[in-house]
């Protein structure tokens, strides 16, 4: 599984961050967890406010942190 | 509150009406608690003044009008109040947020001309959910959606401009008059920037791989939220922005004591009263670089005022500490070519000298 975290590195996105990293660690599934920093490549994924989670290729939240229990149920 | 409970289903017979009335009462609920919740606030920030005359006075048994005496006063009344109000404030614009996402703004003025397009951004920049950070996304996506740059400028400069925080501490700690002014004077900074800033049509100045943009359209992932989901954003924007800026605002409190208790008064009459005429340009220049959060500079604010500067002068800094960061500088450089950072500055600077010149005038 793939997993993009977009956000250029405010709390927010840290946060997002932290979660999607806990939910991972929690369901025991191996993940690739990449963070996306780059607008350029945000804007490509449609991607214009931030925190935004991207789950192989799908576009899961934009503009929020998201709660880890949400992130759960997008990776099960 | 069983009671309730069974009156609301006695008279619904059917299935339907009772699933209606269920939710009627979880609302009647949610708004007892939340007027009671509100009449303890209240009664609790009416006892701050007389509390702190108190603590100050009777318990530590300072003298009145004593420089120590002042400060601590001063300190122990703006403490609770500040964090009381913005703790209030905070909930309530958490939940009016919820209705305003980025994604709709931007839906919103896709389709707006200038002008109108610009009164609109300058007053969507006040209620949509923004941080400097999030700045050049927002950026991209107006300029995508095919939002006029000026336009988007407008609602650039409102955003940070006009802090719905800031509002709402002058309008406690200085009276609405001030709140009003601050308001009026931002929004029309933020229309009149960006409306010149489109006339100066400066679409080249923008990064040329923002020009090349071929993105696809605009993701957009709606979340369908009860009224439950907007008291839980409220109490969110609480957790996340009083557990973050409280800092700024005891420390501004801090310095606004300071001020209060040892500055003499009619002090700052002679730096930044009426008469000084490059103290609106110097409070300008030296606000710039400075970065507070709006909670904190307030106090401060307060006890300037309450030392004889002038409110020109005074509003003058503040905006120019709120409104222009160079954090924010730092970012947008990435998606706008430096000419058009100096024009950004340039035209907000001079907007808020002209409002800073203009009440030094007028009051």
């Amino acid at each position: 599984m793939e997993i993009k975290v977009c956000g250029p590195g405010c709390a927010a996105c840290e946060q997002a961050q932290e979660v999607v990293e806990a939910a991972v660690a929690a369901k025991g599934i191996g993940a690739s967890i990449t963070k996306v920093s780059d607008f350029q490549e945000m804007a490509q994924l449609g991607i214009f406010s931030t925190p935004a989670v991207v789950i192989n290729g799908e576009v899961k939240c934009v503009g929020r942190a998201p709660k880890q229990v949400e992130v759960e149920e997008w990776i099960r | 509150m069983e009671p309730i409970h069974s009156t609301g289903c006695g008279c619904n017979k059917t299935d339907s009406s009772l699933r209606v009335g269920t939710k009627n009462i979880h609302m009647a609920k949610g708004t007892f608690a939340g007027l009671l919740g509100f009449a303890l606030w209240y009664l609790i920030y009416k006892q701050l003044e007389p509390f702190s005359y108190f603590f100050s006075y009777s318990l530590l048994g300072l003298e009145r009008g004593s420089h120590l005496g002042e400060a601590i006063q001063f300190f122990v009344y703006d403490t609770p109040k500040v964090m009381m109000l913005l703790t209030l404030i905070v909930f309530v614009i958490g939940m009016i947020r919820s209705f305003f996402t980025q994604e709709r703004t931007r839906k919103y003025l896709a389709g707006k001309r200038e002008t109108a397009g610009n009164v609109m951004a300058a007053l969507l920049g006040i209620v949509t959910p923004f941080c400097s950070c999030s700045a050049v996304p927002l950026f991209l996506g107006f300029v995508q959606a095919g939002v006029p740059l000026g336009v988007t400028f407008s609602f650039l400069i409102a955003a940070p401009m006009v802090n719905e925080i800031a509002l709402v501490l002058l309008y406690g700690l200085l009276g609405w008059k001030i709140a009003a002014i601050y308001l009026g004077t931002g929004l029309l900074i933020a229309v009149i920037a960006g409306w010149v800033i489109g006339r100066f049509k400066l679409e080249h100045w923008i990064e040329d791989w923002v020009q090349e943009m071929r993105a696809g359209e605009a993701i957009v992932v709606e979340q369908k939220l009860t009224w439950a989901g907007r008291v839980e954003r409220g109490r969110e924007a609480v957790r996340d922005i009083v557990g973050k800026v409280w800092i700024y605002v005891v420390a501004g409190i801090g310095v606004g004591a300071l001020i209060h208790g040892y500055v003499p008064e009619d002090f700052m009459a002679s730096i930044m009263g009426k008469d000084a005429w490059w103290s609106v340009p110097a409070a300008v220049v030296v606000g710039i670089p400075m970065y507070s959060n709006a909670a904190g500079i307030v106090p401060v604010v307060e006890a300037l005022l309450g030392k004889g500067a002038a409110l020109g002068t005074v509003l003058a800094f503040m905006m120019s500490v709120i409104a222009l960061s160079l954090p924010e500088m730092v970012i947008l450089r990435k998606v706008l070519k430096p000419k058009l950072i100096v024009v950004f500055i340039t035209v907000v600077s001079t907007g808020i000298l002209f409002t800073g010149y203009l009440f030094n005038l007028v009051i």
